[in-house]
């Protein structure tokens, strides 16, 4: 168990290596970032002052070492646009986007995992049909517009909801159901399939001979089972949130990363852009890690040996 | 005794040598899986209409989507403004009377049954020119990402080992980048095209077809008959080209369709972002956004193109899930 | 209290499929007595094991079940619900099942599972439980019990993993116990130490037993009365001693002509087997249903009803036309 896990850091690790080298080589890509941060209407010279301040004339090898070795450190540079530290103005967005993430996470497993679970123990029923339907048609939906739809029917037509800002807990609200749904159809047919497997067990078939109440069977024997697959998937798709929110922060003018990795776009902002690329990614790599702990852990096969 | 024993044989009902059995073909009991499956039916049909709506495009309306502008049309409201439902509905209901009635408005003229958008462009014109786009990108994107994606997985899968562990390392560091915000940084950096925005999306979405197309080829890898080519000193190229894309073709298809739909998705969402498609093109993502700021009394500006969409993604989505579950049912989910 | 644990008379069981109705049990009679046990023999697909499952109401949800008597210690299992059945299912009666391997939970403690068991039906506190789980852990050989307690199932064998079910089925001390195949999965020297053990146990707590197999050398070890079955309908009952001293029904005959017997079958000699194959049960199937392959057969085996009729001895009747002189007659004649 603890190799297993060590060699899951070391590939983690390594990992996060070659996202940071992706990460800072991405700004090149524009050719000289310097002319790209100073703008179309800079000077010679003001592009020059630039590409000292940012040190772009040093040798690749450097500059990304330089960076790297800092960015460990927790300081992630100055941005350009916002003539503050990087690291400060994250710190202050990121909480945003993790609650986002949280109440998406939250509301798609409220909603799938009863609905997986019921549609497993009535196979072909209407609630079955139901919930296989909404999975179709939640993989559909594209995000923006499902927001939109929300803003319209919610705030416009009967004015329950506020659009935008993150002032009180309504607020997150939709920004929540828009970001979570798309969760929903993978989590709940992943719980489906996993019931139906687990129910035709024969350990099952040994519970119910105990003569163990319905609910006992189905939650305390057969769901702790099916359940092992979408935790791991559900906390890989929260990372997936932190890093897809982008759409779904504009809309909602919610002040989090995705707004600001938008804002820095806008701007050219390129050290922020690389920051916040770097930050996300790697908070993807720990929690995709956690997620492979959590698995070990609900299964005493590979926790028990 | 030995003849009573073949009679007592023959009545069990045991089949013996020389007996005829009839079965329906191969090819025959597919076409009655297919057929019968609802899935694939709608989603082809709705699939093949838009198709042919998309190439037949420039004919079907007399306007162009870009060029045609007339701001003295602008706004006008598409043909549904024209029912009215009486107030009191089920008054109208018990009295015989039709509680329907068509008023049209001043804002709406029959040369313009979808309405025209805030230029004066037929919005019929614009989203039928769309599909054009999101036909285009999803299937090029497909495409590339495809062809990344199956080359990476299929040589993980057969030939395992160190190839399988670098293959499996780079997409374990293509999953952790989140994939929405490279792309929006990277066409901001380098611009934004059509073509840009395909080969972008096709560099970035390759991961599931190389995770299908390595379980898959790993699978397939280890039976008989791939030995068997092997022992016959087949080359490599040859056995994978011969029998292991034989086998899982029906698993690519699969994820071909729903990367497909995958990269419609993704370039609605840039487009909506503004770093797609670049107006005046009439890409969906692209119209909805330019209408969201008039969703308080245009609803219908963004409900139109969004339902497109919808249409087209819930099309691929049933066709790709009917063809699964045609072909390799033990796969669902 | 009787010493009668277990009545069923005319049990039926019928399963809807795709053509048509089958009907895997076709009117079963059995007693179990306390300290007694009942070896059901049949080859698979007999619809030994449904019959076991009606009667602990585990039958598939597609399945019907009807009989004209189905009492457990002189209650009426059909007129009672299923929380009546929940209640004394694992309580009264208890079942051992025949894979030891995927019978457990494989995400909770061995002793969760045992304890379980108990707490669920009687008023006891938690010490009690853990105490009556190592008590039975020990009563069925398992060394150490009170380790085993925090193990989990894939830590042990498979030969532990049945004796810890066993344990697990006597947790409420059961009156009778319905054992499915126990020892089928097993290895054969642990296969005689898991009958033992059962044997041991079912004399100690003066349980009624049904012991569900193929094997008849299992049968020859264990059984106090044994029931033959044959394609849904038992063909031949009686204690072990008249059914293998004087097998008077020709599927029972046949069957213990296949087995080879040191001193007596010649070597060289072919092995007994019985042409032919099982009889489909879809629909309906009038007449005897081993006439295809019985090699006595007539033609009026194949029309009408065939009722159990009596052997030699009492208690011991067979499904036949022949009388049981002429079935005797046949054995000799087979055997010479």
């Amino acid at each position: 168990m603890l190799k297993f896990l060590l060699r899951r850091l070391g590939v983690a690790i390594l990992v996060a290596l070659t996202v940071s080298m992706i990460t800072f080589s991405l700004i090149y890509l524009s050719g000289d970032p310097a002319i790209a941060l100073a703008g179309e209407s800079a000077s010679n010279e003001e592009i020059e002052n630039i590409r000292q301040i940012y040190g772009y004339d040093r040798p690749i090898i450097v500059q990304y070492g330089d960076w790297l070795m800092r960015a460990i450190q927790g300081d992630l540079g100055r941005s350009h646009y916002l003539k503050s530290d990087i690291s400060s103005v994250i710190v202050t967005r990121l909480p945003n986007t993790l609650i986002l993430a949280l109440c998406a996470i939250s509301f798609a497993l409220v909603l799938s995992i009863p609905l997986g679970v019921a549609a497993a123990i009535r196979p072909n029923s209407l609630i079955d049909r139901f919930a296989l339907g909404l999975a179709v048609v939640g993989q559909a939906l594209p995000s923006f517009w499902f927001a939109l739809i929300l803003i319209f029917f919610m705030s416009i037509q009967w004015r329950l909801l506020p659009i935008t800002g993150t002032g009180s807990w309504k607020n997150f609200i939709m920004p929540a159901i828009a970001l979570g749904y798309y969760v929903t159809p993978g989590v709940m047919r992943l719980t489906r399939a996993g019931m139906l497997e687990v129910l035709q067990s024969d350990y099952i078939r040994t519970a119910k001979a105990k003569g163990l109440r319905p609910m006992t069977v189905l939650f305390k024997h057969a769901l702790r089972n099916a359940i092992i697959p979408v935790v791991s998937l559900a906390a890989v798709q929260f990372g997936f949130m932190l890093g897809g929110s982008i759409v779904i922060e504009t809309i909602f003018a919610i002040n989090g990363m995705g707004f600001l990795a938008w804002e820095s776009i806008q701007r050219a902002d390129l050290p922020m852009m690389q920051a916040i690329v770097l930050v996300l990614s790697c908070f993807y790599i720990v929690i995709t890690f956690l997620a492979d702990l959590l698995n070990a852990f609900l299964d005493p096969r590979i926790r028990v040996t | 005794m030995a003849s009573q024993d073949a009679q007592t044989v023959a009545r069990s009902g045991a089949i013996l040598p020389g007996d005829k059995v009839l079965e329906p073909s191969p090819m025959a009991q597919l076409r009655r899986r297919v057929f019968g499956h609802y899935g694939i039916i709608i989603g082809g049909v709705v699939l093949i209409a838009i198709l042919l709506v998309a190439a037949f495009a420039p004919y079907l309306t007399p306007y162009h989507p870009i060029l045609d502008q007339d701001l003295s049309n602008a706004l006008k409201v598409p043909f549904w403004h024209c029912i009215v439902v009486e107030k009191s509905f089920w008054a109208a209901v018990f009295d015989g009377r039709s509680p329907f009635s068509w008023v049209e408005p001043a804002k709406f003229s029959w040369d313009h049954p979808l309405g025209t958008d805030l230029q004066g462009r037929d919005y019929l014109t614009r989203l039928i020119h769309g599909s054009r786009i999101s036909l285009l990108i999803g299937f090029s994107a497909m495409l590339i990402s495809g062809v990344i994606g199956t080359a990476l997985g299929v040589a993980a899968g057969y030939f395992g080992g160190r190839v399988d562990m670098v293959v499996n390392f780079i997409i374990t560091t293509r999953l952790s980048m989140p994939v929405v915000l490279v792309a929006l940084a990277v066409v901001s950096l380098i611009g934004s095209s059509l073509w840009i925005v395909i080969w972008v999306l096709g560099l970035l979405i390759w991961d599931r077809f190389a995770v299908v197309m390595r379980s898959t080829t790993m699978q397939v890898r280890n039976l008989d008959y791939v030995a068997a080519a092997q022992a016959c000193g087949c080359s490599t190229l040859r056995i994978i080209m011969a029998e292991i894309l034989p086998n899982v073709v029906n698993h690519l298809i699969v994820v071909a369709t729903l990367e497909m739909a995958h990269a419609i998705l993704l370039e609605a969402a840039l487009s909506f972002l503004g770093l797609g498609v670049q107006p005046p093109a009439p890409s969906w993502g692209l119209m909805i956004s330019e209408a969201k700021g008039m969703m308080f009394f245009d609803a219908w500006l963004i409900g139109i193109p969004g339902a497109a969409l919808f249409a087209l993604i819930l099309a691929i989505n049933l066709l790709g899930d009917g063809v699964r579950d045609v072909t390799a049912p033990e796969n669902r989910n | 209290m009787s010493d009668l644990i277990l009545e069923v008379r005319d049990l039926v069981v019928d399963i809807p499929v795709a053509t048509g109705m089958l009907h895997p049990v076709q009117s079963i009679s059995f007693d179990v007595t306390r300290g007694e046990t009942l070896c059901i023999v049949g080859e698979s697909g007999c619809g030994k094991s449904l019959t076991s499952l009606a009667v602990m109401d585990l039958l598939p949800s597609t399945a019907t079940c009807t009989a004209t008597t189905l009492r457990l210690d002189g209650e009426d299992l059909q007129s009672a619900g299923e929380k009546r059945m929940a209640d004394i299912r694992g309580n009264k009666m208890a079942m051992i099942f025949q894979e030891p391997m995927t019978s457990l939970n494989p995400a909770y403690t061995i002793g969760n599972q045992l304890e379980e068991a108990l707490l669920r039906h009687k008023q006891v506190s938690a010490a009690e439980a853990r105490a009556r789980a190592i008590y039975l852990l020990e009563k069925v050989g398992i060394t150490a019990a009170a380790s085993r307690l925090t193990q989990y199932p894939h830590q042990l064998s498979g030969g532990l993993r049945q004796r810890v079910m066993i344990a697990m089925a006597l947790m409420c001390g059961p009156d009778l116990i319905i054992a499915d195949e126990p020892t089928t999965a097993l290895d054969v020297t642990i296969q005689a130490q898991i009958l033992h053990l059962l044997a041991d146990l079912q004399k100690e707590f003066n349980m009624g037993m049904i012991l569900i197999t193929h094997d008849l050398g299992v049968v020859a070890r264990v059984a106090d009365r044994v029931a033959v079955m044959y394609a849904g309908q038992i063909v031949e009952t009686g204690t072990a001693k008249q059914v293998f001293e004087n097998p008077t029904h020709p599927y029972t005959q046949g069957l213990l002509e296949c087995i080879p017997i040191p001193g007596k079958t010649e070597r060289g000699a072919p092995l007994g087997s019985i042409p032919g194959i099982v009889p489909s049960l879809v629909g309906d199937l009038p007449g005897c249903h081993f006439a295809d392959r019985c090699v006595h057969v007539m033609d009026a085996c194949r029309t009408g009803r065939i009722d159990l009729r009596d052997s030699f001895e009492d208690a011991h009747v067979f499904r036949c036309l022949l009388t049981p002189d002429q079935s005797a007659a046949n054995l000799k004649r087979g055997a010479a």
